[in-house]
């Protein structure tokens, strides 16, 4: 249930991003989800892309700093309170989450939501328990 | 080993005899000799005869950069042309080149010297000495050649870059010391762990590493990276190129070879002499060159002096490592920064960067700017905009705790900035003051 997501800093210059995505472009590395938190001076880049290791090693060659860092993936119900329950449930057991954003694709009526969260393991046991569906990283990297 | 035991580790009355004698017949040598020396000595009113301990030393004038810029090319040269066999210059970032002449002896000399260095780093004329500092008129290659034949060791005369090429040779032939500047040493030894190279496969035993100023820090990385000793080895082209003084591997100073060497510490502002241990300005008077011997040049490097007899065995004295070149200062809204201490800031966050660094002055409205941009070390793993900001505040605090002023702070991906072949070029100061 853990996913592999790939982070990457990226210094904030003009065409620093359209460089990175170039040369994921060039290894045939498709992006299934991705968001990037930025700052004055640096950002980084976070997404689920078809292969972790092999797009985080085509990266660390071209100069960027990447790594892998574990994510959790939630469908939600494509409807008012789909979002809302899923936190409640991790709310109730205290889970903190550090960072959220969603899949480019999903099934019709349903969203599916990428959760960095501080303790994986234990939100993975949390959310099944109410039945709530967790992706496998292969559904996401088939998705679409 | 020992090169010239009697030498490296004669007793101070003994040194001191050799030296008042030595400094006796170079200063006659260039009252007689080199008209502006001449003139500078008449002006104080010091004759070469004054000299009779090597205290009166400080009877003499001093001389400065400036002095050897007024007098190029040769003006202070002490021999005719036809007893000069080879010149060398330091490139000197403002103004003319400094030049500097060598007779037959200077040159003997001047392999003695840097074999004894290369000694205290443990070759021998088994060793295979790997030379990758430039060829030319820099003194790197010629200097670190020219010991390392005469302690009759096989010499590779690489000269700098081509770094893929160093490594071959390095492998095929065994190298077992490296001489190069230490910002290049970190090139080599980055080459070799791209090219899956671990440091038990070279036979690098010991670097020998100069001609830039370098920290603790960097020592360390290297140390680590390549496997091997590194040295420290210091020198100025003007004065006769590395081999000055050289750091044993007891790692406590760098051993002056003063029997052509007298080294004294001088406040930079008041110029009077500093004691054993007091940062100052050093002052080096050759006391064997013929070619062009210098009295109390001003070298404007910032160290310290040892008398104490070394572990090593050798009772040369030792300077300090050199904390920055009153060249290389940078006045900053009005604080003195030297580039060496942003490095040892930099060294203490090892696991999260690198040594790769370079620092921007500028000004904008009247102020003036100030950033350093450091890569971040490779294989780091980043997800989170907090763990960037924490290690940013946490560089800061170090540098305004070292410097006293605020810099801006930019980490760059690992390899953004050019890698150096010779001296890395670390301050980018654009201010036209």
């Amino acid at each position: 249930m853990l996913i592999k997501q790939m982070s990457v800093f990226v210094e904030n210059t003009t065409g620093r991003l359209a460089e990175l995505t170039r040369v994921l472009a060039n290894d045939g590395i498709d992006i299934k989800a991705s968001c990037i938190a930025d700052t004055v001076d640096f950002g980084i880049l976070r997404c689920i892309v078809d292969d972790p290791e092999e797009a985080t090693k085509v990266l660390k060659s071209n100069g960027f700093t990447a790594s892998i860092t574990e994510v959790i993936a939630v469908e939600l119900a494509d409807r008012p309170g789909g979002f809302a329950d899923v936190l409640e449930v991790l709310a109730a057991e205290k889970i903190g989450v550090d960072y959220i954003y969603s899949t480019i694709r999903s099934k019709e009526g349903t969203a599916v939501i990428v959760l960095k969260v501080e303790d994986p393991q234990q939100a993975i046991d949390v959310l099944q328990k109410h039945d709530i569906k967790l992706y496998e990283f292969k559904e996401l990297a088939q998705m679409g | 080993m020992i090169w010239n035991e009697s030498i490296e580790c004669a007793d101070r009355e003994t040194m001191q005899g050799i030296q008042l004698e030595k400094l006796k017949k170079t200063v006659a040598h260039v009252y007689k000799n080199v008209e502006p020396y001449r003139k500078k000595m008449d002006e104080k009113g010091v004759k070469p005869e004054d000299i009779q301990s090597l205290g009166d030393i400080t009877k003499l004038p001093f001389i400065t950069k400036e002095d050897l810029a007024d007098n190029y090319p040769n003006g202070l040269f002490a021999m005719d042309m036809e007893e000069i066999v080879r010149i060398h210059a330091s490139s000197g970032t403002t103004g003319k080149p400094k030049i500097a002449g060598y007779t037959r002896s200077d040159l003997d000399m001047w392999g003695e010297c840097v074999a004894r260095c290369l000694a205290m780093a443990g070759a021998t004329k088994k060793s295979v000495v790997q030379v990758a500092y430039g060829y030319g008129l820099f003194t790197g290659g010629l200097g670190a050649h020219i010991g390392a034949e005469t302690m009759g060791a096989t010499v590779i005369p690489m000269s700098s870059g081509n770094t893929q090429k160093q490594l071959m040779f390095m492998q095929d032939l065994k190298s077992t010391h490296l001489c190069c500047t230490p910002s290049y040493a970190l090139t080599i030894a980055e080459a070799a762990e791209k090219a899956g190279l671990k440091p038990e496969e070279i036979s690098l035993q010991a670097g020998v590493f100069g001609a830039e100023p370098w920290t603790e820090g960097m020592r360390n990385e290297i140390e680590k990276r390549l496997g091997i000793h590194a040295h420290d080895i210091y020198g100025l082209s003007e004065v006769m190129g590395p081999g000055v003084s050289t750091s044993c591997s007891e790692n406590a100073g760098m051993h002056i070879m003063e029997d052509y060497f007298y080294p004294e510490i001088i406040d930079p502002d008041t110029l009077q002499p500093l004691p054993d241990g007091e940062k100052g300005e050093l002052v080096i008077t050759t006391i064997g060159k013929e070619g062009m011997p210098l009295i109390r040049y001003r070298t404007r490097d910032i160290c310290y002096l040892n008398h104490e007899k070394c572990k090593c065995g050798r009772t040369l004295v030792r300077m300090s490592r050199v904390f920055g070149r009153t060249d290389d200062m940078l006045i900053i809204r009005g604080v003195n920064v030297f580039p060496s201490q942003v490095e040892t800031v930099i060294a203490q966050f090892e696991d999260t960067l690198t040594m790769n660094y370079k620092l921007y002055v500028g000004r904008e409205d009247n102020k003036d700017t100030f950033e350093l941009a450091v890569e971040l070390a490779d294989g780091l793993a980043i997800d989170d905009i907090k763990f960037v900001e924490n290690l940013r505040s946490r560089v800061d605090h170090e540098l305004r705790s070292i410097l006293g002023i605020g810099c801006k702070i930019r980490f760059l991906n690992a390899g953004t900035l050019p890698r150096s072949e010779g001296k890395a070029v670390r301050v980018e100061d654009t201010r036209k003051l």
